[in-house]
């Protein structure tokens, strides 16, 4: 899931500074299960926003409300009352759910409440650790369902470099070696050959680096266009 | 003098600046180098190097420029940040100011997908705009971009482009006006087939005052013949070339000559355009007819600053 990470309250009363009238928009999905920017969340930064601003003798109004998705525009639609009605929209979802707003109502002016981290997992409870890139290309099957894109910090595909040490990277004794990871479970499995080939250079255009992408499923574009 | 390097003295002077370019050979030849150079050396101030333009592999920018310092030319690395992080970057002005090199031009690059490594991750960690800051800052302030300081003088007369020709039209005067703050001492544009809109951007130029903080220099592509015209009209981005040119080219009887005249004329045109310190003269692969233009234009000889 995506995971997300409340902005400083700090951050926060800059973004509201210059408005008065500010909706607080939650979102029911990732950011709900990674505690970022759920219905609670949203209730938590409202009562925060309304004691700092009262102290600072400004008069503000906090409202809140969440949606189910704020990725999506149907799910957007339920509050288009409450998001005109305001004059910031500060949305506690991922990026995402921030240009689904601006893309939906041109004239909502809209702020980022969370800083979107990264894809990843609950690792355990209060921490949670990335797992992909999104590279648009998986070679999971490869690595031994470990990840280096997402975990190396090289992104070396034929790792471990030489900064791997008792199975810590390089770059933080609190970060582990993907490249450990993957060769202790190939050599487990008695796979270690896999990690003998070379692995070559790979096409990084499928990733970011091939410019913002985007998936068309012809099957399901036929289907809806059918309806209409 | 920022670099003291000829180019900068030609247009401190006053003078109407030459420039060219060279590619480099997708090889290892540095005699190819020398010819190509050797041909420019007496019509241009000082010359630029393409970095892998267009996104395709060829040798260093750094290492041609190299060579053309041993023949006594004032070079103009081309550096994109495509290719290189900061530290690569930061390393590799190091070493051109102690190949003698003086000039840098500060570019994005072209996306690889237009190259021939289309499967490449870029880097893009700095863009163009934060390149040039980042040279302004090694040679007045004599840090990294890190804050360390360096040893020893970072003389580098700092280059950007602009292309008057891109969208939105209205930005791009702005955008010269950042590049300027950043530290463009001047300026390259993207080459002008297309007059008018070139002299409305100038003019946006002169009501900012722009002019006098930098010194810019009018690009110019010779067109070869009537297909290349066509081409570079379809294909390459960011260039606008009228009808009438393309149909100019098309109806001549001697196209390289159709196409040597029009860059004659493009020249003058540029002279009179106040605030149009000098010339980019790019005609890669075709190098040998910059002298024949340059003489036509009426800026031979060169002056010796």
């Amino acid at each position: 899931m995506i995971i997300g990470e409340q902005k400083t309250l700090e951050e926060i009363k800059k973004l509201v500074a210059d408005h008065d009238r500010i909706l607080i928009l939650g979102c029911g999905t990732c950011v709900t299960v990674c505690f970022a920017g759920g219905e609670k969340e949203v209730g938590i930064l409202a009562s925060s926003l309304r004691m700092a601003t009262e102290i600072d003798n400004q008069e503000k109004v906090f409202d809140e409300a969440t949606v189910q998705r704020q990725c999506e525009w149907e799910f957007l639609d339920a509050v288009e009352e409450e998001i005109q009605s305001h004059d910031l929209v500060l949305s506690m979802a991922c990026g995402i759910g921030v240009q689904a707003i601006v893309e939906r109502f041109p004239e909502a002016r809209v702020a980022p409440a969370i800083n979107t981290t990264f894809l990843g997992l609950p690792e355990e409870h209060g921490l949670w650790t990335e797992r992909c890139a999104a590279c648009g290309e998986c070679i999971l099957h490869l690595t031994a369902g470990i990840c280096p894109i997402a975990r190396c910090a090289k992104s070396m595909l034929n790792g471990p470099c030489g900064g791997s040490q008792g199975g810590e990277c390089e770059i933080d004794p609190e970060v582990p070696c993907a490249w450990q990871l993957i060769y202790d479970r190939l050599k487990a499995q008695g796979r270690l050959d896999q990690m003998l080939e070379v692995m070559p250079a790979r096409d990084w255009s499928t990733g970011r680096d091939g410019g913002p992408r985007k998936l068309v499923r012809e099957d399901l574009r036929l289907q809806s266009q059918d309806h209409e | 003098m920022k670099s003291g390097s000829n180019l900068e003295q030609v247009l401190t002077e006053g003078h109407f600046a030459v420039t060219s370019e060279i590619g480099p050979p997708k090889g290892t030849s540095a005699d190819f180098v020398r010819k190509t150079a050797e041909h420019l050396k007496n019509c241009c101030d000082a010359m630029n190097v393409t970095d892998n333009q267009t996104a395709i592999v060829r040798m260093s920018s750094l290492a041609a420029c190299a060579i053309l310092r041993q023949m006594g030319i004032d070079a103009v690395t081309q550096m994109v940040t495509r290719d290189r992080n900061r530290l690569a970057m930061q390393s590799d002005i190091l070493g051109a100011v102690a190949l003698g090199i003086r000039n840098l031009l500060c570019l994005s690059g072209d996306h690889q997908k237009f190259g021939n490594h289309p499967t490449a991750k870029n880097v893009y960690d700095v863009d163009s705009i934060q390149l040039a800051q980042m040279v302004k800052t090694m040679r007045d302030e004599g840090l990294f971009m890190s804050g360390d300081k360096i040893s020893g003088e970072v003389p580098i007369f700092i280059g950007c482009a602009a292309n008057p020709f891109a969208d939105p039209f209205e930005f791009r005067v702005l955008r010269l006006a950042k590049k300027i703050r950043a530290g463009a001492d001047f300026i390259q544009t993207q080459a002008v087939f297309d007059v008018p809109r070139f002299s409305a951007w100038m003019e946006m130029v002169r009501d900012e005052g722009l002019h006098e903080q930098t010194h810019i220099l009018a690009g110019i592509i010779p067109m070869k013949s009537a297909g290349m015209a066509r081409y570079m009209r379809k294909y390459v981005a960011g260039l606008m070339i009228p009808d009438d040119l393309v149909t100019r080219m098309e109806h001549a009887q001697d196209a390289k000559e159709e196409g040597i005249a029009i860059a004659v004329e493009l020249i003058e045109q540029m002279r009179d355009i106040p605030g149009v310190r000098g010339v980019h003269i790019m005609a890669v692969a075709w190098e040998e007819v910059v002298p024949e233009i340059v003489e036509r234009a009426r800026l031979l000889p060169r002056p010796i600053v």
